[in-house]
């Protein structure tokens, strides 16, 4: 009582109530404090530009968690928050001042020096390379939502200031808390807290029940003990206090003025002792003398139960909100309530717990609170109570109390009259600065991405829909199909203000808050492609910090995702994704990254997946086994490559490689060009095989470098072992040769023998109508009719097995049959009649002769032998075609194209 | 009756003749650390639960090591979690039963016989659990020679372990309680919430002496053989043994069993295998966790246990193929058979978990090309 009466005369003011932010135990020591002595004002530690925000404290639409949020007037992304709980000492003071009508003054360094000192604390940082610009609000995406509670409550004590928190570990603080834990023999500085403090108090003298019990003696004791430190420690490395403190002392002089010596003060115990030291007014005018300042504005934010926990990146916060929050509001025996709210939820989650199940975890927790020697069952003990008893020793309930009771999700509510968040400022000024005006009647807008504002517009737009801020909505564009183009429906509806009232939580800007709720996102989604357009979307939005995590969440999701088809669903809008930020010019390494991972982790899953499948699960499975094609196609060309024609060309997968496939398809021709070559160049089919063969030879022809040339070669492999395998449906067997024929990885004579050994007698009709479905059909990678049109021995394989195909069997395979070769154009299904219809000879023939001799072997519909002049008749317009002068064209074309030298070789 | 109970006041004669003389291949927990639970006794001055030879607070030390006030070195008989044990002791000290849960190899018959040892001062009164396990195991069987001569009476009963630990108070031990038919588990329903054994034939009973508590062991992975019913369930408090924590400490066991069991194998010490050591376990953690070591990527599990246990048979197997067959050097390709055999349990879905292991974490690895290649030869 010594240090009581030398701070506070008995019956005198001022009480200094020192407390512990968030403390439970605290809070209700500060609550049968107030009503003990009834002082005339209470005095708050907190920013003093709030005050004419308290009386928002007491209306019906407040309800706790919520924070107080100051930041710089014109730069909301410098900001700093109070979070206050229900079981805050400072919000149990504030409410018992309302409801008292006593006047509450905050006490601390006004926001408008703090955030002037991080902003400078900032620069230095920002040249260590930390790049930290707003304080430590916004250090990246991966924090959780709203950036950082920057100048929350420190863990006891201490509070955190902007610009401190780095100094945690560095080691040049030192924490109170822990120096008295460890004279104490506690390892753990919280635990001991909650021994001495939280749960004494809230069981011991400072319950308003015991009538006489002094509820001033727990302060003096702790005030006693901070003493002690700070005359040890100093201001223990905290090198604002001093300013603090001298503020907080000048202006409980002024209170002491103006309403007597009865006021209280509730502010962290830490800072307790400095309050009594009698220093000079002037002494401490001196003190705060020339600190820099900024224009700042204050309002109440809602906070939430997960952002008070510490692992949402707070740097000193409390790790139980929920539990602490219990504690608090639990009218007595908090053990036995705890477990039975423990068991409620269980048993909503289906969990067989009966109150024996309650009673025994009550003796487990009580006996190991003696075994361990605390006064109480604390959060650990129950812990491991109820993982002991209730859930039969798995984590799993112990996981879902953590989260839905420990932590508790819990959001705060704050009334309307509030004043503006940050966000809506933020969202203002981009909107001046954009020239975008919000305007109720609907109107288009054409953005032209290649300039610096339209490029603006449309981040800004496509962050506002990831906050769930739907201004505007994105419109296909009308005319060129570009990437740099995008069209967008505008209308501003009022309710959207509301929306962005509520976006608040996330950020201070648009472009922090956007990077928050992605990130979380991306840490709930369920489906992995989910998480690909989210990634897109991050893309879309210019949000380069979310993209990490969004990342990490992808990969994490691949790689426990056991189903190859969520895989390969996920992997064209990733590779889609790669592209555009190629595109962009953002940098899509990261993405790459998972995007070559992922296809790595599909190679992989896909054979196995292939095995057993029925005739839907088939179907389903060709989608993917087809998108996994494209997508690794794309992902193997090299980015230089991508450049030119890149600006031109659109952002779907299919435009390069519908481009490049139908000549690819006829790319085998070539090689064995000496005995087709006289039908190639038929004049009935010039134009579509030969007109574009120059184009697809590019991609293939370039050399792919490095990974992605391996990347290709795995996929080949992954094919050929698919083509090869038996109990892989016939479908897929088909589709996958038909792929790498088409990527040049089978020459014609492998694609003969896989159709022959899939249509040779054993095997079933339905399976080899199968193969011929895989293997012909459309599908996404352009026709194959024109395929039998060209190789007259695939033709002759299948006419001479659809006539060995038993009778009964023949109804089967029709309807398969039917879907195949209705899918080609007319002409060329005409063309494949005639071919027919001529009869195997031709191509029997043609099979059977060595055929090096162009006289003799003759093209289905053709006479023998070859007629020069008409062939010569052909040259003018095939050159046309092929955009080649008269000079140079055996020069560049005689090592490539085999067709075409025959043909001039036949001439000469 | 009270020539029952004489017969087993010391539990331990039956076995004190072997293990007095030295001779004994392994003696109990009990003789072994005899000095050390004196030495505990001597210096608890904790309040202890009738019966208890030590305090709670002394058991727990007994199994975790530390130094006593009078100097005296308790070695770490269980190297783990210091909740877990105190939670395990608590237990006991209730009217609750511990059930010790784990994959195999994470020593839950170690740590239950140390505790009867501390706990009653006797790890003796043991029923083994197996799918041929009786209920006379656990209740009561006759002297037939007795029975027949005399008609049923006290002295022509033969009681289980569980029913002379009742009858004293002590400590009685269930191994594999999962293994164990469930008619006969079910006997374990009376016992445990009646404290009590009726002797129907006699119109007797046995009821519990205060002190008396019943450690049982279950392996996670067998869940569902016999699948304690929830009766049963609800009298035990369930305690988890972990897998060894650090990549160090699972290092450091591995190379010490290995190191035993290569003796007892005559194979030659392979410092240099080391490296490899690591690599089996650093394979084995990541693969168990779903998480490589970086903390970066996520992996799929296998089906397989992947204990600590199987890492050690890996090595040892590695060890005696590099003797025997190699150049005594232990190397990547000694092991590779040895992991795909492990984590490999199941053809389709454990092969795919391991392929994209190799492709993904394994290809990329600085140092480990070696073993990536001997992993692709034999998974080929």
């Amino acid at each position: 009582m010594s240090t009581h009466d030398t701070g506070a005369p008995p019956g005198g003011g001022p009480f200094l109530l020192g407390v512990r932010h968030h403390g439970p135990g605290s809070a209700r020591a500060v609550r049968a404090a107030l009503e003990q002595c009834a002082p005339a004002a209470v005095l708050i530690e907190g920013p003093p530009e709030a005050d004419g925000l308290v009386p928002l404290a007491a209306q019906d639409g407040m309800r706790p968690p919520v924070a107080l949020l100051a930041h710089v007037q014109d730069d909301p992304g410098r900001a700093a928050f109070w979070p206050l709980a229900e079981f805050s000492p400072e919000w149990v003071a504030m409410r018992w001042a309302l409801e008292h009508g006593v006047p509450v003054r905050f006490i601390d360094l006004p926001a408008a020096h703090t955030l002037a000192m991080t902003d400078e604390a900032g620069d230095e940082n920002e040249q260590d390379g930390e790049g930290e610009r707003h304080g430590e609000g916004e250090r990246g995406g991966d924090r959780g939502p709203a950036g950082e509670e920057v100048a929350g409550r420190g863990r006891g004590q201490e509070q955190t200031q902007p610009g401190e928190a780095d100094r945690d570990e560095d080691g040049v603080r030192v924490d109170p808390i822990r120096v008295l834990a460890e004279a104490a023999g506690y390892d753990d500085p919280e635990r001991w807290w909650e021994d001495v403090v939280e749960h004494r108090a809230g069981t011991g003298a400072a319950r308003p029940g015991g009538p006489d019990a002094d509820a001033l003696a727990p302060f003096a004791a702790l005030a006693e003990a901070m003493g002690a430190l700070r005359e040890t420690y100093g201001d223990a490395g905290h090198d604002r206090d001093p300013v603090r403190e001298a503020h907080m002392r000048l202006q409980l002089h002024t209170a002491r003025r103006e309403f007597g010596d009865a006021v209280a003060v509730v502010c962290g115990a830490w800072h307790v002792p400095a309050l009594r030291r009698r220093t000079t007014v002037t002494a401490d005018r001196r003190l705060l003398k020339g600190l820099p300042k900024v224009k700042t504005a204050v309002t109440w934010v809602p906070w939430t139960h997960r952002r008070l926990a510490r692992r949402s990146g707070y740097g000193a916060g409390i790790a139980s909100p929920g539990w602490y929050g219990h504690l608090f509001s639990a009218p007595d025996r908090p053990v036995e309530r705890w477990l039975t709210k423990v068991a409620g939820l269980l048993r909503e989650e289906d969990y067989a717990v009966s109150s024996a199940h309650v009673i025994e975890a009550v003796r487990l927790a009580e006996g190991l609170a003696t075994v361990r020697g605390r006064p109480l069952a604390g959060l650990t003990e129950l812990d491991d109570a109820v993982r002991a008893v209730m859930g039969d020793g798995s984590d799993a309930p112990s996981a879902l109390i953590h989260d839905r009771l420990v932590v508790g999700e819990v959001l705060g509510e704050v009334p309307e009259d509030a004043p503006a968040v940050p966000l809506q400022r933020d969202l203002a000024r981009s909107q001046r600065t954009l020239r975008l005006k919000p305007e109720a009647l609907e109107r288009e807008l054409e953005l032209d991405l290649r300039k610096a504002t339209d490029g603006g517009r449309s981040r800004l737009l496509h962050r506002l829909g990831l906050l769930g801020i739907p201004w505007g909505e994105p419109v296909r564009s009308r005319g060129s199909a570009g990437t740099f183009r995008e069209t967008w429906r505008l209308r501003w509806e009022p309710e959207l203000a509301v929306r962005v009232a509520e976006a608040g939580i996330w950020g201070t800007t648009v472009l922090t808050a956007a990077t928050a709720k992605a990130a979380s996102e991306a840490s709930g989604a369920a489906a992995l492609a989910e998480v690909t357009a989210l990634a897109e979307r991050c893309l879309l939005a210019g949000l380069p910090d979310a993209l990490p995590v969004v990342m990490r969440a992808l990969s994490d999701r691949a790689a426990l995702d056991a189903d190859v088809g969520h895989l390969a669903q996920a992997l064209p809008a990733l590779v889609r994704s790669v592209r555009y930020g190629d595109v962009r010019g953002t940098d899509a390494g990261a993405l790459r990254e998972v995007a070559l991972g992922l296809a790595e982790r599909v190679f992989v899953g896909l054979p196995p997946a292939c095995l057993g499948l029925d005739a839907d699960g088939a179907a389903e499975m060709r989608a993917h086994l087809d998108a996994t094609h494209h997508a690794v196609a794309l992902l193997a060309q090299p980015h230089s490559a991508s450049e030119p024609h890149s600006a031109s060309e659109p952002h779907s997968a299919s435009e390069p490689h519908s481009a490049s496939e139908p000549p690819s398809a006829s790319e085998p021709s070539p090689a064995p060009g000496s005995r087709s070559a006289p039908g190639a160049p038929s004049v009935s089919e010039p134009s579509p095989a030969a007109g574009s063969r120059s184009a697809p030879e590019r991609p293939s022809s370039e050399p792919p470098r490095g990974a992605d040339a391996g990347l290709r070669a795995r996929w080949a492999k992954v094919l050929r072992a698919l083509s090869g395998r038996e109990a892989v449906p016939g479908l897929l067997r088909g589709r996958a040769a038909r792929l790498l024929l088409d990527d040049g990885q089978l020459d014609a004579d492998g694609a003969e023998q896989l159709m022959g050994l899939a249509l040779s007698p054993g095997t079933a009709p339905t399976d080899a109508a199968g193969w011929i479905e895989g293997f012909l059909g459309s599908g996404s990678g352009g026709d194959g009719g024109m395929l039998l049109v060209h190789d007259e021995r695939l033709l002759a394989l299948i006419d001479h097995w659809l006539t060995g195909v038993p009778d009964t069997a023949f109804t089967d395979v029709l309807p398969l049959l039917r879907r195949t070769f209705t899918e080609y154009e007319p002409g060329v299904r005409r063309t494949l009649g005639e071919l027919i219809r001529r009869g195997p000879s031709a191509a029997t023939s043609g099979h059977a002769g060595p055929a090096t001799d162009a006289v003799t072997a003759a093209a289905p519909g053709f006479g023998p032998g070859l007629d020069r002049d008409r062939a010569a008749a052909v040259l003018p317009t095939l050159r046309l075609l092929l955009g080649i002068g008269q000079h140079g064209f055996d020069e560049e074309r005689s090592g490539t194209n085999n067709a075409v030298n025959d043909l001039t070789g036949a001439m000469s | 009756m009270p020539e029952l109970i004489n017969d087993t006041t010391d539990g331990t004669q039956a076995t004190a003749e072997g293990a007095a003389d030295g001779q004994a291949l392994r003696p109990h927990a009990e003789d072994s650390f005899a000095g050390e639970l004196k030495a505990l006794a001597a210096a608890d001055d904790r309040p202890r639960p009738a019966r208890w030879r030590l305090s709670p607070w002394a058991v727990a030390t007994y199994l975790l090591g530390g130094t006593l006030a009078d100097g005296t070195v308790i070695t770490p008989k269980y190297v783990g979690p210091r909740r877990i044990v105190e939670v395990a002791v608590t237990t006991l000290a209730t009217d609750r039963a511990l059930l010790l849960l784990g994959v195999p190899g994470t020593a839950k018959t170690w740590v239950s016989e140390h505790l009867a040892a501390a706990v009653s001062g006797d790890s003796t009164l043991l029923v083994q659990g197996t799918a041929g396990t009786p209920e006379e195991a656990i209740r009561y069987g006759w002297n037939y020679a007795q029975l027949l001569a005399h008609g049923p009476s006290r002295e022509a009963l033969v009681p289980s372990p569980v029913m002379r630990a009742m009858a004293q108070g002590m400590t009685a031990r269930v191994e594999e309680l999962t293994r164990i038919p469930a008619d006969v588990q079910d006997t374990l329903i009376t016992v445990l919430s009646e404290k009590t054994l009726p002797i129907p034939e006699l119109g007797q009973e046995v009821q519990a002496v205060r002190g008396f508590n019943l450690i049982a062991t279950a392996n996670d992975r067998d869940r569902g053989v016999n699948e304690l019913s929830s009766a049963l369930r609800r009298r035990f408090n369930t305690v988890v043994l972990p897998l060894p924590a650090t990549p160090e400490d699972e290092v450091d066991i591995v190379s010490r069993r290995v190191g035993q069991i290569g003796r007892s194998l005559e194979l030659p010490p392979a410092p240099e295998g080391l490296e490899e050591i690591r690599r089996v376990v650093t394979v084995f953690r990541e693969l168990r966790d779903g998480l490589t070591t970086d903390g970066r990527t996520k992996l799929k599990s296998p089906s397989g246990t992947l204990s600590t246990a199987e890492a050690i048979s890996v090595v040892t197997n590695g060890l005696a193929l590099a003797t025997h067959f190699g150049d005594g050097v232990l190397r990547a390709g000694d092991v590779a058979a040895g992991i795909l055999g492990a984590v490999v349990r199941d053809p389709a879905a454990d092969r795919v978990v391991w392929q994209e292991y190799l492709e993904t974490v394994v290809r990329e690895r600085d140092g480990w090309k070696d073993f990536y290649r001997a992993c692709r030869e034999v998974s080929a």
